[in-house]
């Protein structure tokens, strides 16, 4: 039997034995990124097609949430940096070929925009609410007189913060199981199916919920597809695919990916979502909470994956 | 110019003073290490073949690691050196998770550090400090545009390989085979 036996002398902590070096941060991130990602697109989306009565949650009420969900999601990024008094220097470079850098310039834009797109609505929830000064009143005002062109910014920018989380990981050629070009789809994909399921879960409107109940149907199986060509395209790859693939298909994240991502997060919620418009009674909380927990799964999922997949030489 | 080292595996015994002449020479901290020796045992037995290389940052052509880099941090060199600049470095680690090597990693004090080819020493006309140790004088260091370097000479009269040529790095680190 030939045998290879390989000894590094090298013991560098988070690099070896295999890499280590993002923890729960960046995966917590993608994830809010991404569902936050996914409510302002609606959010923008029905707004521009006028059906900001019809879809009223998904346009004036889920936004609310994407504040939070952007501001934990820095902190997250922020503490994820171990040289931390320096993180100014991403906002004074602009490299076109890092996407950590558009992503940054990105979030510049699109975190101002939810909390203007959420003082526009802030009377959706304080109905009460007064601003208290003349030039906030006027700001306001501004804001109001050019929200189609906000909501075009935030349809756009939405979109890049939801496909660049993906684009992020699939840029690293060195890890074979995020170097797939699906990797930017399928987390837009998935951050869509969070920002509906947040809508259902909000939305009081049976009308709406059953439009949100499809559009997260249609959703699952756009990432259902991406999934299973995802791992079609590692199999016809390269060696080192091949066994990051396998890594899926028998090898240590089996278990995990296929029943929390794919089962729990997308095949148990498209059932009972089928089940929920053939008029059977279905808890309503259920099948959102479940897409949103395979959403967080899919992030923390690849991204430890990723790091351990690598080139063997 | 551009800088480049071979390692000729044929002569390297596997001794680590090169690994310790770097961490004395740029005081790198405990624990870890800018360059390291690997050994490689194929075969079956009694037919066995053993490689062992002092393996390092490949200074590459094509870095992913200066392409990745979202503050510029991460950069080219005099020599196409791969440097990074402290004072820019956010230690966001995407740099360490491009490098196929696995040849960065996170500095106790927040940076990323890395193999620099001893730049402050090659300024001043000397040879890194584990090409200048090596006992069995098993390395090569030089600049490549220069045909009479000793990397270029040896280059020329021996076959080389480089570490996993095909992630497309462009990888200036050169074994002697």
């Amino acid at each position: 039997m030939k045998e290879e036996l390989f000894v590094s002398g090298r013991m560098n902590n988070m690099i070896d034995p295999t890499l280590h070096i993002w923890h729960w941060q960046i995966p917590l991130y993608l994830f809010l990124g991404g569902m936050a990602a996914g409510i302002l697109c609606l959010a923008a989306l029905y707004y521009i097609r006028g059906e900001g009565k019809a879809y009223y949650t998904a346009v004036r009420i889920t936004p609310f949430l994407t504040p939070f969900l952007l501001v934990i999601g820095l902190l997250a990024l922020f503490i994820d940096l171990r040289h931390k008094l320096f993180f100014w220097q991403l906002y004074t470079n602009i490299k076109l070929q890092s996407p950590m850098s558009w992503g940054a310039w990105t979030l510049m834009v699109i975190t101002p925009v939810a909390f203007i797109w959420c003082a526009l609505h802030i009377r959706d929830i304080f109905p009460e609410w007064n601003w208290k000064y003349k030039w906030l009143r006027e700001l306001e005002r501004f804001f109001n007189k050019y929200k189609l062109t906000l909501a075009w910014i935030m349809l756009i920018y939405g979109l890049i913060l939801g496909i660049y989380t993906g684009i992020l990981l699939s840029a690293f050629n060195a890890r074979p199981l995020w170097n797939t070009s699906i990797l930017g789809p399928l987390f837009l994909a998935s951050g869509l199916s969070a920002g509906a399921a947040a809508t259902l879960i909000l939305s009081k409107n049976p009308d709406e919920r059953k439009h949100f109940a499809k559009i997260d149907l249609v959703i699952i199986g756009i990432e259902l597809f991406l999934i299973i060509h995802m791992f079609m395209g590692y199999l016809a790859g390269t060696q080192v695919q091949i066994e990051a693939a396998n890594m899926f298909l028998g090898g240590p994240y089996t278990m995990s990916f296929w029943i929390f991502v794919v089962i729990l997060g997308l095949l148990i919620p498209a059932f009972l979502e089928i089940l929920e418009l053939r008029k059977y009674h279905i808890p309503a909380l259920i099948p959102p909470v479940l897409v949103i927990f395979g959403s967080l799964m899919l992030r923390f999922i690849i991204v430890y994956a990723g790091q351990v997949s690598r080139w063997l030489y | 110019m551009r800088y480049a080292m071979a390692v000729d595996t044929r002569k390297c015994v596997g001794c680590s003073d090169c690994v310790v002449a770097c961490q004395t020479e740029n005081n790198v901290p405990h624990g870890f290490c800018r360059d390291w020796v690997v050994e490689v045992m194929d075969g079956t037995y009694p037919q066995l073949e053993m490689e062992i290389r002092s393996e390092r940052c490949n200074h590459c052509v094509n870095a992913p690691c200066v392409r990745c880099c979202p503050t510029g941090a991460s950069h080219f060199a005099e020599g196409g050196i791969v440097l990074v600049k402290k004072t820019e470095c956010i230690g966001c680690g995407a740099c360490i998770a491009s490098c196929p090597y696995d040849a960065r990693y996170p500095h106790p004090d927040g940076y990323v550090d890395k193999c620099t080819f001893c730049e402050h020493r090659i300024l001043k006309g000397m040879k890194p400090a584990c090409v200048e140790v090596c006992p069995t004088k098993c390395m090569y260091f030089g600049d490549l545009d220069d045909p009479n370097s000793d990397v270029s000479v040896v280059l020329k009269k021996r076959k080389y390989k480089t570490l996993i040529p095909e992630a497309g790095t462009n990888p200036q680190l050169y074994f002697l085979i």
